[in-house]
């Protein structure tokens, strides 16, 4: 099967922006871009307020991803789950798409008998088991997150573990903000090796200010240029969905 | 789109309110719930046809992919993998389209609950039945995947293992779809998640473990140090300490050829071994004797069972991880009623078997 390259974005936070543009805006200026925004809160045993909560949700919303509120030690677990999910739905969009062309405008996968669904449902996993994988993860480095970045760190190795079982070829970078010099630092660069994050990360310091949009924005920038989501079918998936719808 | 808190249950809906679905039309009165995790929760329902569970989701991908597997399941002859499938619907409700599946209702307790009140003596039992669905399941090409306790329930009399919950389940050489920390060999730095047979074995391990320590213990320095320590210093675990090993490091080709291991374990001339007190060998060497009967042909017989259950020796097993200090405690514990309990025992024994008599009778002359 022939798929083009899924574009996500992770971005583990644990509240309220509080500099440059609006996250929300930036997060659906991505969307457009056929990258999608999944945001992972992460929480103390305290909650969190109200506010940073809206936020999370609204820039998945507006990212078109998935948005989960955790406890830090639930962390690993739901990185993997939410890094899966993100793909399946994308995957899911595309599909609906591609049925629409099919079986006219307003119909979408749900629309469908729960039979037929099921069918559509394998495509989607065989997708998600072979498609290109391009994940940016975000990190948010301002001070509230110090004590939490070594279980972010587990967490992201835990999800190349998951990643790395797919047939599929992935490709992750990681960008922290605020960074040490500008709002973000680079701290690796595209490699299908998130591994080699765990030297670097304890290096890692923590400031102040929390320059989420910014983030996003520089994030959505450094995917490279690759074929376009609309692309992820060949001709012959399609051929293969008509035999089965 | 999909918005999650850790709030366990998100979505409960009421005893008595009536699911009828959008494609099929059936009914379904919501009786109670089972029990919930991260992908849905399960109510009981009941239908014109009987007892049945539902489980719902708002994740409608979650129920097709789930219904996936429970379908190929049931093309599997002759073997009872998963609950069966019995329906797949949407539900529309004012706040919006909620997916569901009917499944055959698995009534029992779950596996540690099922220790807890049987005995820690039926581990093998169960072991020797899960291992033989597995061999059945991974012939078919899946891996269960997120095999852990919870995701099994033990019906009965006579006490049969079920997997339920194929959410993990996953077609071999994929990458594992669902997992649970203390079960997934990732998690302990002992393997990959590509799906296959050792990464179900390998939970396997993990559930013995776990029935020994109910209430787990987390990654510390990790890796086989650290659970073959914890193998160890439970006296409970040690008979099992080269099949967990074997199992841990990816050693076993097979279920089957796990279960060989897990036979060996439990063979008859072994008895009188190593790190059981003599107190406890003695008092239950009778009833051992016949579990190993049963568990010889794969099914747990009557005898043992209702043994178990007439006998006040309440195992107190799976409350607290086990240390070797404190089942020599217990083991004293039981061998101070054991003579009271004597009496009581064979009473309680002979009725039973009178009773089956006369239900043996009853079903002849019927
Ligand atoms: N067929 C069934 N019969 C009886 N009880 C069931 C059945 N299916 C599920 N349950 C009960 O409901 C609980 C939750 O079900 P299930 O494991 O399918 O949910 P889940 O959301 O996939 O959970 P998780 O993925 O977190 O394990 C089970 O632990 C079990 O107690
Ligand atoms: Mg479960």
């Amino acid at each position: 099967m022939k798929t083009g390259t899924l574009k996500q974005i992770l971005l583990i936070t644990d509240g309220c922006s509080n500099k440059g543009e609006d996250p929300v805006a930036m997060a659906a200026l991505a969307s457009e871009q056929g990258i999608t925004v999944n945001v992972i809160g992460v929480m103390e045993q305290d909650a969190i307020d109200d506010k940073g909560l809206t936020e999370i949700e609204s820039i998945a919303a507006a990212g078109g991803g998935v948005s989960q509120v955790v406890y830090s030690q639930q962390l690993s677990q739901t990185v993997q789950m939410v890094t899966r999910k993100a793909m399946t739905q994308t995957l899911q969009g595309v599909v609906n798409s591609e049925l629409k062309q099919i079986l006219g405008k307003s119909k979408t996968m749900e629309d469908l008998p729960p039979e037929q669904r099921g069918e559509i449902m394998e495509v989607v996993d065989e997708l998600g088991e072979t498609v290109e994988l391009e994940v940016m993860i975000l990190v948010d480095t301002s001070a509230s997150m110090k004590h939490k970045l070594p279980t972010v760190k587990e967490a992201l190795l835990d999800l190349s573990l998951s990643l790395n079982a797919r047939s599929g070829e992935n490709s992750f970078s990681v960008l922290v903000f605020p960074g040490k010099r500008a709002e973000t630092e680079k701290l690796l660069d595209w490699t299908p090796r998130l591994e080699k994050l765990a030297s670097i990360f304890p290096k890692l310091t923590t400031g102040g200010i929390t320059p989420t949009g910014p983030a996003i924005r520089e994030a959505a920038a450094s995917f490279r240029q690759k074929r376009s989501l609309r692309s992820l079918l060949s001709s012959d998936d399609e051929q293969s969905f008509e035999e089965s719808v | 789109m999909m918005m999650n808190n850790p709030s366990k249950n998100p979505y409960k809906i009421e005893q008595g309110t009536i699911i009828c679905g959008k494609w099929h039309k059936h009914t379904y009165v919501i009786i109670h719930e089972l029990g919930s995790g991260a992908n849905g929760t399960v109510y009981l329902a009941g239908t014109a046809g009987g007892r049945t569970a539902l489980k719902i989701s708002h994740d409608p991908l979650t129920i097709t992919s789930e219904v996936n597997v429970l379908k190929s399941f049931a093309k599997v002859q002759g073997s009872a993998l998963g609950p069966s499938l019995l329906d797949v619907d949407d539900w529309e409700t004012p706040e919006g389209r909620i997916s569901f599946y009917a499944m055959e209702y698995i009534s029992g307790p779950g596996f540690l609950e099922f220790l807890e009140q049987k005995g820690i003596d039926w581990l093998d039992v169960l072991l020797l039945q899960l291992l033989k669905d597995l061999q059945v399941l991974h012939k078919n090409g899946w891996i269960f995947g997120d095999l852990k306790p919870e995701n099994l329930i033990v019906t009965g009399p006579p006490a049969r293992i079920r997997c339920i919950d194929t959410g993990g389940t996953t077609p071999k050489g994929r990458a594992i779809k669902e997992f649970t920390e203390f079960f997934d060999r990732g998690y302990w730095g002992l393997g990959g998640r590509k799906a296959d047979e050792q990464y179900d074995l390998f939970a396997v391990a993990m559930i013995i473990i776990n029935a020994a320590y109910p209430k787990r213990f987390s990654r510390k320095e990790g890796g086989k140090a650290q659970l073959l320590g914890a193998v160890n210093s439970c006296s409970i675990l040690t008979k099992y300490s080269n099949v967990i090993e074997c199992a841990l490091s990816g050693s076993y080709r097979s279920a089957e050829e796990m279960r060989k291991g897990v036979l060996g374990v439990i063979q008859p001339s072994r008895q009188s071994g190593h790190h059981h007190t003599k107190n406890q060998s003695t008092s239950s060497s009778k009833k051992r004797h016949q579990q190993k009967g049963s568990a010889g042909t794969g099914t747990a017989a009557f005898p043992g069972n209702s043994a178990r259950r007439g006998s006040p020796l309440k195992h107190t097993a799976a409350t607290q991880p086990i240390k070797a200090t404190r089942t020599t405690r217990s083991a004293q514990h039981t061998s101070d009623k054991k003579k009271k309990s004597g009496l009581l025992e064979t009473a309680v024994i002979l009725a039973i078997v009178s009773i089956l008599y006369f239900f043996y009778l009853y079903s002849q002359l019927v």
